[in-house]
């Protein structure tokens, strides 16, 4: 049982990490994270890299939609927003770490005329509109030849760090983990600044936040602005991890994946947003391995791997949002609790 | 583009415009009923017309009886649906009610996909295709009956809603639940006649966009462009629907005659942007007074 949790300075009481059992583990965990990539194999790299990607634009829609209450079914259409001007950028040599930003901006940018009506309408009809933009973003990247290259995509050029060529997956891992640490950073502080308190009042009650001196236009836009923001990072992250994008990879589905993964993780959390976003990812990997396991006794289960994958899909969304609402976070706080607690009952 | 063209882009535009004006009927009789849009509307059409293609190929019956097996079916998938997803998550917040629908739609999905595969099966032919020629103007046969289907069921489902007593408990179910409680309305009982007859409808609406096209999982896909014309009707309002319906058939139809197939995945989404920025309730829908 913890005992003792005594904020005895200003300074310890705005940490982010309280005890120091939180410390350690942190340091342990971010140790892991650094060591990961020599001795997990090429396979898991390439996952973790995938994971920490989906991480960062899962944390994005969860500013809009878990902080701010804005639905969105849009997200992909901003990563690919990201993922394309890193590509045009990138034809002029500019650097990975102006490339990443900028993506970023152009991402927001957009996002914010996205998030235009959302001054109008809400709920049910934002969501629509967003699923507008989606497809329409999703015809220009089709359509857009000379910028997007069409449905043929375009090529990325490894990034490169003062001479250091980033064209391995462990590379490129440590630039995705060091994006998503910064990003998770940035989004868990956000929660604490008058803006993003501000989200939480326009997502609980639009009508009251304004009453109480919050300004909607600012707030909602500046909550799409953010979100894409994020969009963007981790599309221009996936391009330089995939470096030949075509307009598939930003598709309604994807946009519908992050959704699920922070209704799964858990709405307006951080590390909702990790765990469910991880969890979206690996998934997948351990139903294809199911399946791989089961051709010794069905020769032609693989056939069904993408129908099972679906369904598998569809069915965690139903049996959380039914069963744990709140999502991973609050099955690890139960967790969490009873190890506080203990021998106490919860 | 010389005017006979635009005759015949028109014609057929209106003509399709019926189907789109049923599938959005699903819509917003589920909007209406349950205040939720429906992401999985496509999903039940594909699933009803896969019904309906089992009834016929499979178990060899005649064409009618196919229909009422898909019918049947398909409502038996909405009682399950609305007893087991959708109830339990009755007064959630919206994202939740959003998301259950798009879970339930993937689910379908990859069941049908498991089940049936992904290939293109070929539907039993319901609708004549034998061209309409007026003069210059040809009207491709099926398209022209497929909307005279749909108008009948339109029609039927709106006097069933005028003039039957379960027909009035429903809609004074969508208009005022707590009011219809008190009155001794079963709600619950309402909600899941609801889900029946927009899954019939979406069963009715797949078998004809099937049997015109053919019979693949993509089928789903055509849903999601229908939600332009629930947005322009007005999502709570039947006659909107077929309004909305007709008008972005029309839209659609001259778009491609004027920009080439493109335009088709295009048109749908802009007009509902255009809709949402410029009347956000639509033509004939309600207008949201909010109170604190």
């Amino acid at each position: 049982m913890r005992i003792g949790d005594f904020r005895a300075s200003y300074a310890h009481d705005e940490s982010l990490l309280i005890t120091r059992v939180q410390r350690s583990w942190m340091i342990g965990f971010v140790g892991l994270l650094l060591i990961f990539p020599w001795v997990g194999g090429s396979y898991f790299t390439y996952l973790a890299c995938l994971t920490g990607i989906h991480v960062i634009a899962a944390m994005g829609l969860n500013i809009v939609t878990g902080f701010a209450g804005q639905i969105s079914l849009g997200h992909a259409a901003f990563m690919g927003v990201g993922c394309y001007t890193v590509a045009f950028l990138d034809k002029w040599g500019i650097p990975f770490y102006v490339c990443l930003p900028l993506a970023g901006v152009a991402s927001a940018l957009i996002g914010v005329v996205v998030g235009m009506p959302s001054l109008r309408i809400k709920g049910l009809y934002l969501a629509v509109a967003t699923l507008a933009a989606q497809f329409i973003l999703m015809f220009v990247f089709r359509e857009w030849d000379p910028v997007t290259g069409g449905v043929r995509g375009v090529n990325i050029a490894p990034a490169q760090l003062w001479g250091w060529v980033i064209n391995t997956d462990r590379d490129i891992y440590y630039v995705i983990m060091a994006c998503a640490g910064l990003m998770l950073l940035g989004a868990r502080n956000l929660l604490r600044t008058h803006v993003g308190r501000s989200f939480i009042a326009i997502r609980d009650k639009d009508i009251s936040a304004e009453v109480l001196g919050i300004d909607l236009f600012q707030g909602k836009l500046m909550a799409f602005a953010l979100g894409s923001f994020y969009a963007g990072v981790a599309g221009g992250l996936m391009g330089y991890f995939y470096r030949a994008i075509t307009p598939e990879h930003f598709t309604f589905t994807l946009s519908i994946f992050y959704l699920a993964a922070i209704i799964v993780g858990g709405l307006g959390t951080v590390l909702g947003t990790i765990l469910g976003a991880a969890f979206m990812t690996l998934v997948p990997e351990v139903l294809r391995s199911i399946v791989t396991l089961l051709t010794v006794w069905a020769p032609n289960a693989m056939e069904l791997l993408s129908p099972m994958r679906e369904m598998v899909f569809g069915a965690l969304i139903i049996a959380f949002l039914i069963f744990e609402p709140h999502g991973l976070v609050e099955m690890w706080r139960r967790i969490r609790r009873f190890f506080h607690l203990w021998p106490f009952k919860t | 583009m010389d005017w006979i063209t635009f005759a015949e882009f028109s014609l057929i535009g209106l003509f399709s415009g019926g189907l789109l004006a049923l599938v959005a009927l699903g819509f917003v009789l589920i909007y209406k009923g349950t205040r939720a849009i429906n992401f999985a509307m496509g999903e039940f059409m594909m699933l009803g017309a896969y019904l309906v293609y089992t009834g016929h190929s499979w178990l060899k019956m005649p064409l009618w009886l196919s229909v009422v097996f898909g019918l049947v079916g398909i409502s038996c998938v909405a009682v399950l649906v609305e007893r087991f997803v959708l109830r339990p998550l009755a007064g959630q917040p919206v994202v939740s009610v959003l998301m259950v629908t798009i879970g339930l739609g993937a689910f379908l999905h990859g069941t049908v996909d498991a089940v049936w595969g992904g290939q293109n099966l070929e539907m039993p032919q319901l609708l004549s295709r034998k061209p309409l020629i007026w003069g210059d103007v040809m009207v491709p046969g099926a398209v022209f009956w497929s909307f005279w289907v749909a108008l009948a069921v339109i029609a039927g489902l709106s006097l069933y809603f005028r003039y039957s007593r379960t027909g009035i408990a429903m809609r004074a179910a969508a208009s005022d639940p707590i009011t219809a409680y008190a009155l001794g309305i079963d709600v619950r009982h309402t909600q899941q006649l609801t889900w029946i007859f927009a899954g019939c409808v979406g069963a009715v609406a797949g078998t004809i966009v099937a049997s015109i096209s053919s019979l693949s999982p993509a089928l789903s896909g055509t849903a999601l462009g229908v939600l332009a014309v629930v947005i322009l009707g007005g999502l709570d309002s039947v006659a909107g629907a077929i309004i909305a319906g007709l008008l972005v058939g029309w839209l659609e139809s001259i778009a491609v005659g004027y920009f080439g197939g493109k335009a088709r995945d295009l048109v749908p989404y802009v007009v509902v942007l255009a809709i949402l920025m410029v009347r956000p309730y639509g033509l004939l829908g309600t207008r949201d007074i909010e109170r604190l």
